[in-house]
């Protein structure tokens, strides 16, 4: 390690001012602190006490939690294309991943083709992902001399699980390039956005190319695969036929890649609130908002819909509820900042994320909406929530003159 | 009963006036700095679109409209005033403003002050003549008139209220100097229209 932290300091210099690659400082900046805490410290009558709690700590520790949900993508977009080959045979899609599987030797519904099937989805998107962020990333921080902002880390890896396996790659590319540039660059970079950047590029897809991403087609990487998802089985009749709610909890279900598994939701959440990351009231009160409204809408009934009758427990698992609750609402920059707001935030996110899929039938699902939807309105939040209590603690003050 | 909420619901939410129809964007752009402001303005908007849409609703109903005036003679079954629809309209809405102008300068002058151009200017705000274009477009009649007046007015607020919150809280964003002040605001309008389309599409 010391040898490491030696080579970095006898080349500093070449980076930082006057030095020959001056203007590539940022991305010098980024590996050395990547590697390292900074070298800063408080100063002897500073205001601030610097903590090594760092946005790249904090940054690394939320992709640590996401390794569950990238685990569990890789195996459930693998399973679910592999099963219905073993069932139904056809042809992977894209084809090279059939020819891939076929030169090592993989017999369709073993193990390992389902583990090799879902790495060769998931991999080329995460790439992409990483790559073209990445890339626009670092070209701003060049040209706006601010540091590489690890925020990026966490975008680059939450943006490909919201995806379905069966994305074209250039439409991943240009979907990021939104989310970085339009999301979160033209603010000035992470901590100073508006809306969630992965979710303003999953958002951008999802108005943009409808035909691939609505979920109304069918999410498994084969040709010819035909079998509604979860929700639109809902919207259908009321009832799933195809799946039981423990494989739904596991996430063996079709969806985006990231977002099926529940279980590895729960585990990233364990992780996000034992570290004191992640926000325990935006979770918990997202899933009081879903249970309050979905409970509601039971109540409420309809002749018609037969969505409104499903139970809080179907809702908790589908689609994208508990991988938006625990990663993206959650998100520090463009979530409420206040506690009480939190819970404001979050209760609605819940409650919205179950009136949209229920009572809009255009959208199978609602959480990415519904969460982007109040990252609208969380700076408004805090401000009722302050002046709230600045009027509080007036009249606190009355009573005691 | 359930017809006139559903379309409260609708012309807050799903035809946002600012939003979805991009009505008004004047003063939503420019009187978006401060919430309290915007608070103000949206306020005012509410005020004027909830009384203008259901004026003109009768102005149209019982003298613009063709065979309307009727309730003179019989005479003028054929007669159709509607050309003067747009006149109509912007005077009722002139008149209203000039009410509401004058009050707010009476019972909040701070907010007359903090309004500033812009109250006048309500006269001719795109969202309030389109409210009652809408209105004699899609036929209401009075109470759903009324009604969508006061929903569009909402939705328009409650969009101008969240921008100015947003907008407050980007003074610690580092934005490019080329596109600081409305260039920003306007790339900010487009996301938020993004984020509105979640209702797009709700049949009510």
């Amino acid at each position: 390690m010391k040898l490491l932290r030696k080579i970095l300091d006898s080349q500093a210099h070449i980076f930082e001012k006057g030095g020959k690659l001056e203007k590539l400082y940022p991305l010098w900046e980024a590996q050395d602190t990547f590697l390292y805490t900074p070298g800063e410290r408080t100063r002897d009558h500073g205001p601030h006490v610097r903590d090594a709690l760092d946005i790249k700590r904090t940054m690394s520790m939320v992709v640590i939690a996401l390794i569950p949900c990238v685990i569990a993508a890789i195996l459930n977009s693998g399973y679910q294309a592999q099963s219905w080959l073993a069932a139904h045979g056809g042809t992977p899609n894209p084809a090279w991943i059939g020819s891939a599987l076929a030169a090592l030797g993989l017999e369709t519904g073993t193990i390992g083709a389902i583990v090799v099937h879902g790495v060769l989805l998931f991999l080329p998107v995460y790439i992409v992902s990483m790559a073209v962020g990445g890339g626009l990333e670092a070209t701003f921080s060049i040209i706006r001399k601010h540091e590489i902002n690890e925020g990026f880390l966490v975008t680059g890896m939450l943006y490909p699980l919201v995806l379905p396996p069966t994305i074209p790659l250039w439409q991943v590319a240009l979907g990021v390039a939104f989310g970085v540039v339009l999301g979160k660059e033209v603010f000035g970079g992470t901590g100073m956005n508006i809306l969630n950047p992965a979710l303003t590029a999953r958002a951008f897809l999802f108005f943009a190319y409808p035909a691939q991403i609505s979920g109304v087609q069918p999410w498994v990487a084969v040709d010819g695969f035909s079998t509604a998802t979860p929700l639109s089985q809902f919207a259908a009749s009321g009832h799933v036929v195809d799946w039981n709610w423990f494989q739904a909890f596991i996430g063996a279900i079709p969806g985006s890649m990231g977002e099926t598994s529940t279980f590895a939701c729960l585990i990233g959440a364990a992780i996000l609130i034992g570290s004191g990351i992640g926000s325990w009231r935006i979770m918990v009160s997202c899933l009081g908002g879903l249970f309050g409204m979905s409970l509601l809408l039971n109540i409420v009934g309809s002749d018609t819909n037969p969505f409104f009758g499903v139970p809080f427990y179907w809702h908790l698992v589908c689609g994208g509820f508990a991988f938006g609750a625990v990663f993206m609402a959650t998100d520090p920059v463009s979530a409420a900042i206040s506690d009480r707001g939190k819970f404001i935030y979050g209760a609605l996110i819940g409650a919205l994320c179950v009136l949209v899929r229920v009572l809009n039938p255009a959208y199978p699902e609602g959480m990415m909406l519904a969460i982007l939807f109040m990252n609208l309105f969380s700076p408004l939040i805090d401000y009722f929530v302050v002046k709230a209590n600045a009027k509080r603690r007036e009249m606190r003050l009355a009573v005691q003159q | 009963m359930e017809a006139l909420l559903n379309l409260a619901v609708k012309s807050i939410f799903v035809e946002n006036m600012a939003l979805a129809f991009f009505l008004g964007m004047c003063s939503f752009l420019a009187v978006s700095k401060k919430v309290e402001t915007a608070i103000g303005l949206g306020a005012a908007v509410i005020f004027v679109l909830t009384l203008t849409t259901p004026l003109n609703n009768l102005i149209y109903m019982h003298l613009l409209k063709e065979g309307a005036l009727t309730w003179i003679s019989p005479s003028f079954a054929t007669m159709d005033l509607s050309f003067l629809g747009f006149i109509s309209y912007i005077a009722t809405i002139a008149a209203v403003v000039q009410i509401v102008e004058m009050t707010i300068d009476k019972y909040s002058p701070k907010l007359y002050g903090a309004l500033g151009v812009f109250l006048p200017l309500i006269a001719v705000n795109c969202a309030i003549l389109g409210a009652s274009l809408f209105m004699v477009q899609r036929e209401y009649d009075f109470a759903e008139s009324l009604t969508f007046g006061f929903g569009a007015g909402t939705g328009w607020a409650a969009a101008i209220i969240s921008l100015a919150a947003i907008r407050e809280k980007m003074k610690y964003s580092n934005v490019p100097p080329a596109l600081r002040g409305l260039g920003i605001t306007f790339i900010l309008a487009g996301l938020m229209a993004m984020g509105f389309m979640i209702f797009s599409g709700i049949q009510l």
